[in-house]
C-alpha cells in the first residue's frame, strides 16, 4: 500500500515542481500523470505495482470533486446574470467538437483501414 | 450539547458528504436512472444544508479539503488507462491524435467566441475554455487560467449531461457512424460522463472513449490559456 502512495505522490510531486517553472502553465497533476505513463512505458513502474489504488482514485473521483463543486454557492450571482452565453456557447461547442472528432477520425480510420487491405 | 458547534465540526460535515453521496449513489443504482448523478445531488443538497443553516463555504471547505485533496493523485492515475490503450492502438495513434487535437481546438474556440460575442465577462470565457475535459482536469486548468474553478465544475457536469443524454443524436445528425469514431468523439466532447454513457455499448468503446477524453485533457491543459489569451486579444 505504501509503495502505492510513493509512487503516485512522487509523481504528483515530480508534476508540481515541473509546474513550478516560469513559463510551464500546465497543471502539475497534468504533468505528474505524463511523467507516470512514461515510466510505466519505460518499465521502470510495473502496471500491477499501482492498478489497486489508481482503479481506486480513478472510480472515486467524481466524490473528491464534490467540495469544489460546492464552492458553486459562491457565484450564483454571476450565472444568474450570465446563463444565455453559457448555454448556448456550451450547447453549440459540444455539438461542433462531436461531429468534429468523429467525422474526422471516421474518415482517416477508413482510410487506414482500406489501405492495409 | 451545542447542535450548532456540532453542525460545524470537520467531522459532522466530513461525514454528511460521505453520507449523502452513498445515499445518491444507492438511489441511482436502484433506479437505474444515470441523470440522478449522486455528485450533482450531492453538490446541490449540501448547498442547501450550508444556506439553510447559515454556515459559510469558508467553513465547510476546513472538511471539504481534506476530500478535494484526493483529486490531484487521482489525475495521476489516469496514467494507467492511458497506458493500457496506448499499448494496444500503436497503428491507430496519427489518426488519433489528428482528430484530438482538431476537436480540442474547435471545443476551446468555438465556446470562447460564441460566449464572448454573447457578452460573457472574461472571468466566465476563461472558465468555459476547459469545459470538455473531466472535472479534476478542468478545475485544474481553470485556476491556471484565470477562470472561476466552481463555475467551471458546474459547467463540465451540464456538459457531460448534455453529452450523454443528446450526444449520439448529435453524431447522427453529424453522419459520425463508425462506432471506434463515435466512441472517441464522446470522450472527447463530454469526458467521463459521456465515456459511461456509451461505455454501455461494450468495452471496445469504453476504452477508445477513455483514450478520447485522457488525451483531450492533455491537450487542452496545454492549449486553453494559450487559445483563449489569443482571441481576448491578451499578449
Amino acid at each position: 500500500m505504501a509503495k502505492q502512495f510513493g509512487i503516485i505522490f512522487a509523481c504528483l510531486l515530480a508534476g508540481e515542481l515541473i509546474a513550478m517553472i516560469p513559463g510551464v502553465s500546465i497543471p502539475g497533476s497534468i504533468i505528474g500523470m505524463l511523467v507516470l505513463t512514461v515510466l510505466l512505458e519505460r518499465k521502470v513502474v510495473k502496471p500491477d505495482s499501482i492498478a489497486p489504488l489508481c482503479r481506486f482514485l480513478i472510480k472515486n473521483m467524481a466524490f473528491f470533486f464534490v467540495p469544489p463543486g460546492v464552492a458553486l454557492m459562491l457565484y450564483f450571482d454571476i450565472i444568474a446574470a450570465e446563463w444565455i452565453p453559457i448555454t448556448v456557447a456550451t450547447v453549440v461547442s459540444i455539438f461542433l467538437v462531436i461531429v468534429v472528432t468523429g467525422r474526422l477520425h471516421q474518415f482517416m480510420h477508413r482510410r487506414i483501414k482500406r489501405n492495409s487491405k | 450539547m451545542d447542535i450548532a458547534l456540532i453542525i460545524r465540526s470537520e467531522l459532522f460535515l466530513i461525514t454528511l458528504t460521505f453520507l449523502l453521496f452513498g445515499v445518491f449513489s444507492w438511489i441511482q443504482k436502484k433506479s437505474g436512472i444515470a441523470l440522478l448523478n449522486p455528485m450533482i445531488f450531492t453538490i446541490a443538497s449540501l448547498i442547501g444544508f450550508l444556506k439553510l443553516t447559515g454556515i459559510s463555504y469558508g467553513e465547510y471547505y476546513e472538511s471539504g479539503r481534506m476530500i478535494e485533496f484526493w483529486l490531484k493523485p487521482a489525475i495521476v492515475a489516469l496514467a494507467l488507462p492511458l497506458y493500457n490503450e496506448l499499448k494496444h492502438i500503436r497503428s491507430q495513434f496519427i489518426p488519433l491524435l489528428v482528430a484530438e487535437l482538431t476537436g480540442c481546438v474547435v471545443g476551446i474556440v468555438s465556446v470562447v467566441l460564441i460566449a464572448s460575442w454573447l457578452g460573457a465577462s472574461e472571468e466566465v470565457i476563461r472558465s468555459l475554455a476547459p469545459k470538455s475535459v473531466s472535472t479534476p482536469i478542468a478545475i485544474e486548468i481553470s485556476r491556471q487560467i484565470g477562470g472561476i474553478p466552481a463555475l467551471t465544475s458546474a459547467i463540465v457536469v451540464i456538459v457531460g449531461m448534455i453529452g450523454a443524454v443528446v450526444g449520439l443524436k448529435m453524431m447522427s445528425w453529424g453522419n459520425v457512424k463508425a462506432p471506434v469514431s463515435k466512441s472517441l468523439s464522446m470522450g472527447t466532447a463530454a469526458h467521463v460522463i459521456g465515456t459511461s454513457r456509451i461505455s454501455e455499448y461494450g468495452e471496445r468503446y469504453g476504452a477508445y472513449a477513455t483514450l478520447g477524453l485522457i488525451i483531450n485533457g492533455i491537450l487542452t491543459a496545454f492549449l486553453a490559456g494559450p487559445i483563449t489569451d489569443l482571441i481576448l486579444g491578451f499578449k
